[in-house]
């Protein structure tokens, strides 16, 4: 065990503050490594004499442990480690210097270390050793300050303010300071030097994409190596590239919510993209291996996630989740676990826990992030980043949760538990006075899906009942009004309430919904609306589509279309419908899509073969009445994202409005149209005849060439007339070729 | 447009040829028997027995009279057309991929593949008026510089004085016939990405037109080893093919045929595709196989062209009038 006095012997005269503080928080930290040392070897050698081992006589380096198997003795090191890291976490903030003390001798200094005592004892809990007085060492004069160390930074703080200036008698007035700022007084210049204003140097203008004179939209592919940014050009028939880069990203790209920024993903992290021309990076976001990304509704935040997968596989992976700021780039909060404390142990997700883990809500205001884990759903705040009344709602056996899109409520699910004895419970929680707004108990529930309405009017779930005999499910709908007094539910089931729901969608914004529902490889789709003229308040069906080739169901952003698709086994059935006037507008084929997206104005729609598929990867643009605009063709294409716009400023009269006078706005728009597509027509003539002089040039080369080497080739044949004559013949021959063309035909009926 | 379809080999087919009067279809396939068909209604005329491997590769002599073919059991034969009989054989260490007879029909070029430690080579061989007097010698062997990657296809350049080669390097290679010096070669930024699979001459050896597995074929220049052209199919090309009649060219390929899933036989795109061979843009396509189309070719009336596939078959097709009306 090392003594204070031994301490002070190896502190000299000349030693600055620091070193001196430095090597007293050096000498601590070892005291106490030897004694937890000394305690356990206690332990060993007892031990070893009970089994009859010479313990000397054991050389430990030569024992191995297999890597990741400690059998379950506690490695003292990493105890001893983590302590020694606490420690400097904390500095050296609890430490206060007291100067202006007496000069003493030896045989004072126990007087004046219990005066001390004294006094600082009432102000706070000082650590054990933890006050020192440096000793003159060749006279062992004190030399009038010393040093007391505090349990807490907060009780250091106190006793400097209070002892400050403390007269201990008329000529020792106590001088304290803080050992921390020692340092910054130090380093004060004699002179005042003026702040320097530091000249304003415009941002960027991130939004410069929506000024676009043709209103255009933009999107992003990877295909290769490369990352593209494109302009959608619907009127040229093609993309009109906006930057491009190799090896933009090491996974994947993802545009913000409101499609500010780009973000990439790379080893070292994080960054976001954007601005007025080019993509200049904005920020990055530190966080090693990082593997996905979120961005909160609003854009303020991105949550990262990277997960560790374990040495040995019984663990649960390691998972670091870290939340920034994306405008400057600090780190709010970082979570760190092990899988199991981010998902509640159910199948599927990433490495254990699904994504995003964490849900945003309450709108566009970013106010609350969500976590749901094991018995409990853990809502964050963004003001403080920590939870909510500081403590976790417990919610017993909750399985799945989701946030209203323009409220802070959330839904929960709970399913039945003990054998049927309780029910499966849905519930609505308002966000932050964690109130329960309205539940509906549920019996013989399988699995529950929700779906909420985009602005959050309507909540949607899809509940699997098990029929009597429990060994088949059957589904249907239990539907919330959120907007309405005391949220009425409503409960649908469909016509044949043993169909299979293969898709739901609500419409953007909208009051309706499609269902997919029935069997493969022919089900039908229904569409209902939650509002009519004729009942208010009652869900009805609007119509049933029998036998479609669909299997997922994309509506426009802005309701009225919609797509009903036929992916993976219907190998790409587009059907373009429109639910007002309940038509068919066309039906075509993506032969394999993958992915289907609409633009963010409802304009247009991209579907895309992934590289999922060997050949004929590329995307194709539609209208959104299903014309086909243009095929990109791409080898290896991974991922098409339109770039998403900000909610729009016109109010919902005005676009009404709007879309009253459409004919009165359009007429200027269709002009520029026959415009463009005249020029184009006009371009692609003179580029066709370009090609066409170029080809006639080749063929006259060809032909001389040819001509020359008449003889040469005669000879070759053993002078056999050469090919020229019958080549004219050939030609000759050509001029001949019948066609047959049916010009008109027109059916008259003769009366007898 | 109501396709022939002509069943005679049992295995995939491999190579396609008409003679040059465009009435007798030559098809080689992985069985061991070429075969010959009346090019207008697809009757099966005969067969050449005498291969104890797949047939690679044939050409027929302009006068329609000899047949040169190039097996996996490392001959190459000689034929009588008319009786089917064989006439002579030349024996390689290693199976012969190409064939091709010179202008004039008194020299062939034949390709043999790498195998165990024989490199890849392109072999030139006296062809004698008379079988009797036909010998084995080479008159010139080329040793391929990228010996361990095949040559896929050899064919003869302008007046019988350069040959171009092209295969699993992706480059194409112009060598002179009399030396075997290499003169022209392709290089990495115009060329094939993948494998050259075959090769088509245009019918006055001005220009060729290669397909690849990178999905492309492409048109050169046969003197400069120019590209002209480049068309993209999205599928792996095994075949090419261009009408001696229209600015046409025609590509077929699809899905390798290990790769062919069972679920749906558009998956593989099994297309003969055709484009406007100075505008590079997509006309049409011909459906119809449930395998990788192997080997196509155009009547030399421009008037009916055949494809053979993976599955098999070769199926005839005589145009519709529409098609010789077809503007873009």
């Amino acid at each position: 065990m090392v003594e204070d006095t031994d301490m002070q012997e190896e502190i000299h005269a000349e030693d600055t503050l620091e070193q001196v503080a430095a090597r007293m928080a050096a000498a601590r930290l070892h005291q106490r490594i030897e004694a937890s040392e000394i305690m356990a070897n206690l332990d060993i050698d007892s031990r070893a004499a009970q089994l009859g081992i010479d313990w000397s006589q054991v050389n430990l380096d030569s024992i191995h442990l297999p890597p990741g198997e400690n059998f379950g003795i506690e490695s003292d090191d990493e105890g001893v480690y983590h302590d020694d890291q606490l420690e400097f976490d904390t500095g050296f903030g609890n430490i206060i210097v007291v100067d202006n003390l007496p000069v003493v001798e030896k045989t004072k200094f126990a007087k004046l270390e219990n005066v001390l005592k004294k006094i600082y004892n009432q102000l706070g809990v000082i650590k054990e050793n933890g006050l020192w007085m440096p000793v003159d060492l060749d006279t062992g004069v004190t030399l009038g300050y010393c040093f007391i160390e505090f349990n807490t930074p907060q009780e250091a703080q106190n006793a400097k303010e209070k002892t400050h200036g403390y007269k201990l008698d008329k000529s020792h007035i106590f001088a304290v300071n803080m050992f921390d700022d020692f340092d910054r007084l130090m380093n004060v210049k004699e002179e005042w030097e003026a702040p320097q204003t530091k000249p304003y140097v415009p941002g960027e203008n991130l939004q410069k994409w929506l000024t676009d004179e043709k209103a255009r939209d933009q999107l992003v592919i990877r295909s290769g190596p490369d990352t593209e940014v494109l302009w959608n050009d619907p009127r040229q028939k093609n993309t009109e590239p906006v930057h491009k880069r190799p090896y933009w990203t090491e996974s994947y790209v993802q545009w913000s919510p409101l499609g500010t920024y780009l973000v990439t993903l790379h080893k070292q992290g994080a960054a976001v993209w954007g601005g007025a021309d080019t993509f200049t990076r904005l920020m990055r976001y530190q966080h090693n291996m990082v593997k996905l990304v979120d961005f909160s509704p609003g854009e303020k935040y991105l949550v990262t996630y990277h997960s560790q997968e374990p040495s040995n596989p019984r663990d649960a992976s390691k998972v670091e989740i870290k939340v920034f700021d994306v405008r400057t780039g600090r780190m709010m909060r970082d979570f760190k676990g092990s899988a199991d404390e981010f998902s509640i142990g159910g199948p599927g997700g990433v490495a254990g826990a699904s994504w995003p883990v964490f849900r945003w809500g309450g709108g566009k205001d970013d106010k609350y992030f969500a976590k749901l884990s094991k018995n409990t759903i853990s809502v964050y705040e963004t003001e403080t980043f920590g939870l909510i009344d500081k403590k976790s709602m417990k919610v017993d056996n909750v399985v799945d949760m989701c946030w209203s899109p323009t409220d802070s409520i959330i839904s929960l699910f709970v399913p039945e538990q003990g054998g049927g004895n309780q029910p499966a419970k849905v519930a609505l929680v308002q966000i932050p006075s964690k109130v329960e707004l309205r539940q509906k108990n549920l019996f013989s529930v399988n699995d529950c899906k929700m779906y909420w309405q985009s602005s959050g009017e309507y909540l949607a779930v899809k509940v699997d009942r098990y029929t009597k005999t429990k060994k088949s499910t059957y589904s249907g709908f239990e539907l919330f009004r959120i907007k309405e007094r005391d949220i009425p539910i409503e409960v649908l089931e469909l016509d044949n309430k043993n169909d299979k729901i293969i898709a739901f969608a609500w419409e953007p914004k909208g009051h309706r919904f499609a269902v997919i529902h029935g069997d493969q490889p022919r089900p039908d789709v229904s569409f209902y609306t939650m509002k009519t003229t004729q009942h208010g308040g009652r869900v009805t069906k609007l119509g049933t589509l029998k036998a479609k080739q669909a299997n997922a169901l994309f509506w426009s952003p802005t309701g009225k279309y919609i797509i009903l698709a036929g992916l993976k086994n219907f190998n790409g059935q587009l059907e373009f419908f429109n639910v007002d006037e309940m038509e068919t507008m066309a039906t075509t084929e993506h032969f394999m899509a993958t992915d289907i997206e609409w633009d963010p104005t409802g304009r247009y729609v991209a579907t895309a073969v992934t590289s999922v598929h060997e050949m004929e990867n590329g995307f194709t643009v539609w209208s959104f009445n299903g014309k086909l605009l243009y095929r990109v063709l791409k080898d290896h294409f991974f991922q098409l994202a339109w770039r998403p716009r900000p909610p729009s400023f016109l109010s919902p009269e005005k676009e009404e409005e709007i879309a009253k006078n459409l004919k009165k706005y359009s007429k200027k728009y269709e002009l520029e149209d026959q415009d463009v597509s005249l020029l184009l027509s006009e371009q692609d003539r003179e580029k066709r005849r370009a090609l066409k002089e170029e080809w006639e040039r080749w063929v006259m080369q060809w032909k001389s060439l040819h001509e020359e080497e008449k003889l040469e080739r005669q000879n070759l044949r053993d002078g056999e007339i050469s090919d020229e004559e019958e080549d004219d013949e050939e030609a000759r021959e050509v001029k001949e070729v019948e066609f047959e063309d049916v010009i008109d035909v027109t059916e008259e009926i003769v009366q007898e | 447009m109501r396709p022939i379809l002509m069943k005679g080999h049992e295995r995939p087919l491999t190579f396609l040829r008409y003679n040059r009067d465009g009435d007798m279809l030559f098809s080689c396939a992985k069985d061991h028997t070429p075969t010959l068909w009346y090019a207008d209604n697809g009757e099966r005329h005969g067969t050449y027995r005498g291969h104890n491997g797949a047939v690679w590769c044939c050409d027929v002599s302009r006068d329609s009279s000899r047949l040169i073919t190039g097996s996996a059991d490392q001959t190459a034969k000689l034929w009588d057309v008319k009786t089917g009989q064989q006439l002579f054989s030349f024996k390689f260490s290693s199976p012969a991929r190409s064939v091709d007879f010179s202008v004039g029909d008194k020299l062939a070029v034949i390709t043999t593949d790498p195998f165990m430690e024989r490199t890849s080579a392109i072999h030139v061989k006296r062809i004698a008026e008379d079988p009797q007097d036909q010998v084995s010698d080479s008159v010139l062997v080329i040793e391929n510089p990228e010996g361990r990657k095949r040559i896929n296809r050899a064919v003869w350049g302008p007046l019988n004085q350069t040959i171009v080669s092209g295969g699993e390097d992706a480059v194409l290679r112009i060598w002179d016939a009399e030396t075997g010096k290499l003169l022209k070669e392709t290089d990495k930024e115009v060329g094939h990405k993948q494998t050259i699979t075959s090769l088509c001459k245009s019918a006055d050896d001005s220009h060729f037109l290669t397909g690849s597995l990178d999905k492309t074929a492409k048109l050169w220049d046969m003197r400069t080893l120019a590209l002209i052209k480049t068309y993209t199919s999205g599928v792996p090309v095994n075949a090419v093919s261009m009408s001696p009649l229209l600015d046409h060219v025609v590509i077929g390929g699809g899905q390798d045929a290990s790769a062919v899933t069972t679920t749906d036989h558009r998956a593989g795109n099994f297309e003969a595709k055709f484009y406007d061979k100075i505008l590079q843009e997509e006309i049409g396509g011909v459906k119809g196989h449930f395998g990788p189309i192997n080997a196509l070719a155009f009547n030399p009336d421009g008037r009916s062209f055949s494809s053979g596939g993976e599955d098999g078959y070769v199926r005839l097709h005589h145009f519709d009038s529409d098609y010789f009306n077809i503007r873009i």
